[in-house]
């Protein structure tokens, strides 16, 4: 293998592994700030229980999220060294500016927001998870500005193959921006939300009888319940825009190959690239042109109009067909969910199962969708600027080989660990000994909602 | 654009002393974590958890100076970067490597079964050795400007033992200042015995140094500008010496002045980093590329200087502030 094709898996291997932990901590971040400022407002201990709780996974995730973005920042000079020499002009301030504002901002808080509850007032405790929350989102503007830049360039000069910042507001602003950044967001807030709900039901199955687990499956469910429909109705947007500027990554998604109208949405099929057809097609007829022109009859593109110029097909086709399916499946779940709490009724067994098996059904689904749109962005790193193959290193292919089997081998020990570690967590929680919370509330007679504040907080002792 | 009237030569200063700083702090900071980490008792699980609890709220943002540190490089000197980084393939991976295992250690010991715990805490011992090695090593590398023969592999071997011993100083310094009692008294041992490694790797270092290029040897036995330059050694030598006399008195001085130490290594730190930017200055690869050289469109750094000159006053106020608010000595970690 050549050192293109080993650093192309190595840093798909790094940005994967990565994006597992910020795509939990933007919105984790957000409902930490929630739980306290409940906590600050009903004074209530549960919400402090459910903080502490998600404090710490909060903070495994930060750590884990911060060491895989540091090896980041370093391949992008030890195995892209074409990228900065060409578009570093631009590139280079959205990453400058995605260090000083975000960067420091919540890693210095977040050792206030661990450490430092007891050494600071209440209010700068709770402003300090604010301000880590919104050091997240930050920093996920920051390098969504530069990754939308990478996908649909504007507000730029090439001059003698560089590429020279003409227009920063075009430049950040450039046209799928505001469509990546919601889409990506939503998507946090989902993987969060089923991160939450997964675990808490976790924690019930295990025989966890303490409030703090139904609060949070309650708060995350139906944060997911009405997050789900937002989140198609962005996604669709985004592909209306991919459309306009991408047409070659939309055809691979769908699988098109010939320019037509009233072209079928295809449920399933096997892309042959060698023979540019498709086998064992599953269509709806009409479907992809109703959804992507929102015309029964209107044309669409084929891969065809774009011979060596659009990306591999079958990684884009599978990906996005993945990435939807996973959405489908989580809107049924949420709101299935969803009906239990409105009805006020326990959740059944099985409800609680199937909660518990879509704890990460968030990472599927960010993994797949930012496979279709980094994928469906090849041959270019840039579109039209530069292409990956002229990026590569230098280095010679046994040490790109080895550094990705390091890589490799750690990372797939990390996520062993990161996953038996929150079991761990959830486990703990639920051995806890403490005053039941059925006590206190069969002394309030409230509902959880919107709960008196309790005087007792003396025995705020367990999770 | 705002910053007009700064030209290409400017720009080039003020981003290579940006980077400057961004190292300096970062060698600092994240020096004594590092260092702390190494110096890891395997034998004292009470000693390890003090000595997590002294550098926990911090070791995030220390660590953030990094990224910066090769963000400027990366933004202001592309070329540079892609240049050293690639020459430096190996010891850098190794270095992440490192530096991933230290990170997640420090919170997986606190979440896995005890049985596992020292385990973690091993792996956050050797993630940080590792860790500094591989930076002294890569150190050692970019002086020579990059070169790959015997002598500069030794060179780099050697400033990979300087840069450890500098870490287990400013961390034993740092844990004099945050503990007490037993472990405070085996951080002063620490640190005594770090300081005389220390002066031996620094006379090494510089000896050594002085060989590497003609125009540095010239500089700093030359006539002229050597007697002012050599006002630097002889500071540093000083501090040393100082610091062994404080470290000598400060058991018995009933826990005043422990923020001396520290001091001192912060000094030598900066000493030692100015004596390295005056040997190598203009060039932004010794010996082979200057800043202006290397520099990027002038546009793109008056751009990012407007946020820098904002940001990075404040960073440094609310860096303070955290170093405030978790002033005194160590207490247990509860995360809450």
């Amino acid at each position: 293998m050549d050192a293109l094709i080993l650093s192309r898996l190595q840093f798909g291997l790094n940005i994967s592994f990565h994006i597992l932990f910020p795509t939990i901590t933007i919105a984790l971040g957000w409902y930490l700030f929630y739980f306290k400022l409940r906590s600050d407002m009903s004074g209530h201990p549960v919400w402090m229980r459910i903080y502490r709780f998600w404090v710490r996974v909060f903070a495994l995730t930060f750590a884990l999220g911060v060491v895989s973005g540091v090896t980041m920042s370093f391949q992008f000079g030890t195995n892209w060294p074409g990228f900065m020499e060409t578009v570093g002009n631009v590139a280079g301030p959205l990453l400058g500016y995605e260090v000083l504002t975000a960067f420091f901002l919540e890693a210095t808080f977040l050792g206030i927001m661990l450490f430092g509850i007891r050494r600071v007032p209440n209010w700068l405790h709770t402003l300090s998870t604010l301000i880590v929350a919104v050091g997240t989102t930050l920093s996920a503007f920051w390098i969504l500005a530069l990754n939308s830049w990478m996908q649909t360039p504007q507000g730029h000069e090439v001059i003698e193959g560089i590429a020279y910042a003409r227009d920063w507001s075009a430049i950040i602003f450039n046209p799928s921006f505001p469509y990546r950044l919601s889409h990506t967001l939503l998507a946090s807030g989902l993987t969060a939300s089923f991160l939450i709900a997964g675990l808490s039901a976790y924690r019930t199955l295990k025989g966890d009888n303490k409030l703090a687990p139904k609060i949070a499956i309650k708060t995350a469910t139906y944060t997911a319940s009405i997050l789900i429909p937002l989140q198609i109705f962005a996604g669709d947007l985004h592909g209306l825009n991919t459309l306009e500027h991408q047409p070659q990554k939309v055809a691979a998604m769908e699988g098109i190959w010939e320019t037509r109208q009233g072209v079928p949405l295809l449920l399933f099929a096997i892309p042959d690239e060698a023979k540019r057809t498709n086998h064992w097609e599953l269509p709806v007829p009409n479907g992809a042109s109703l959804i992507l022109t929102h015309h029964m009859n209107g044309e669409i593109k084929g891969l065809n109009e774009f011979r060596g110029q659009h990306p591999p097909v079958a990684p884009v086709f599978f990906s996005f067909r993945i990435m939807v399916g996973m959405g489908m499946l989580m809107l049924l779940v949420a709101w299935a969910g969803s009906v239990y709490l409105l009805k006020q009724k326990p959740m059944p067994v099985w409800m609680l199962k199937w909660l518990a098996l879509m704890t990460f059904s968030g990472w599927i689904a960010t993994l797949a969708g930012w496979y279709v749109t980094e994928v469906g962005r090849q041959p270019y790193l840039v579109s039209g600027v530069l292409k990956t193959a002229d990026a590569v290193t230098q280095i010679p292919p046994e040490n790109v080989g080895l550094s990705f089997s390091l890589y490799l081998l750690l990372y797939l020990f990390l996520l062993v660990s990161y996953i038996t570690t929150l079991r761990l967590i959830c486990q703990r929680a639920v051995n806890i000994e403490e005053i039941s919370d059925e006590e206190r509330l069969s002394a309030q007679p409230a509902r959880v909602e919107g709960m008196p504040p309790l005087s007792d907080k003396g025995a705020d002792n367990a999770i | 654009m705002p910053f007009d009237y700064l030209s290409t030569a400017t720009l080039a200063n003020i981003y290579i002393g940006l980077l400057g700083l961004a190292v300096l702090l970062y060698a600092i900071l994240d020096g004594y974590d590092l260092g702390v980490g190494v110096l890891f008792p395997p034998r004292n699980e009470g000693f390890r958890d003090t000595m997590i609890a002294s550098i926990g709220p911090y070791w995030d943002a220390n660590e953030t100076w990094l990224v910066l540190a090769v963000g400027l490089l990366l933004i202001a000197f592309p070329s540079a970067h892609s240049q050293i980084l690639q020459a430096l393939y190996l010891p850098a991976t190794f270095m992440l490597l490192g530096l991933i295992l230290r990170g997640v250690a420090f919170d997986f010991r606190a979440k896995v079964i005890a049985t596992h715990k020292r385990k973690w805490d091993l792996t956050f011992k050797y993630g940080s050795l590792l860790t500094t090695l591989s930076q002294g090593y890569m150190l050692g590398i970019y002086v020579t400007g990059l070169r790959t023969d015997l002598w500069a592999q030794c060179f780099a071997l050697l400033a990979a033992f300087g840069v450890t011993a500098a870490y287990m100083f400013i961390g034993a310094c740092w844990l004099i200042l945050k503990t007490e009692g037993e472990l405070q008294r085996k951080a002063f041992q620490w640190a005594k015995r770090g300081l005389w490694v220390l002066s031996i790797g620094i006379v090494a270092v510089s000896v050594a140094n002085l060989t590497l290029h003609s125009e540095v040897r010239e500089l700093w036995l030359g006539t002229s500008m050597g007697f002012v330059l050599a006002a630097i050694p002889v500071a540093c030598f000083a501090f040393l010496g100082l610091c062994g006399l404080v470290l000598a008195r400060l058991p018995q001085a009933k826990g005043k002045g422990e923020w001396l130490p520290f001091m001192i290594a912060l000094l030598v730190f900066f000493l030692n980093f100015l004596a390295l930017g005056l040997s190598y200055y203009p060039y932004v690869i010794p010996g082979q590329v200057t800043i202006l050289e290397a520099l990027s469109d002038s546009d793109s750094l008056r751009f990012l200087l407007v946020g820098t000159a904002i940001v990075v006053p404040c960073i440094l106020a609310y860096t303070v502030l955290v170093y405030r608010i978790f002033s005194g000595k160590a207490e247990q970690l509860t995360y809450y």
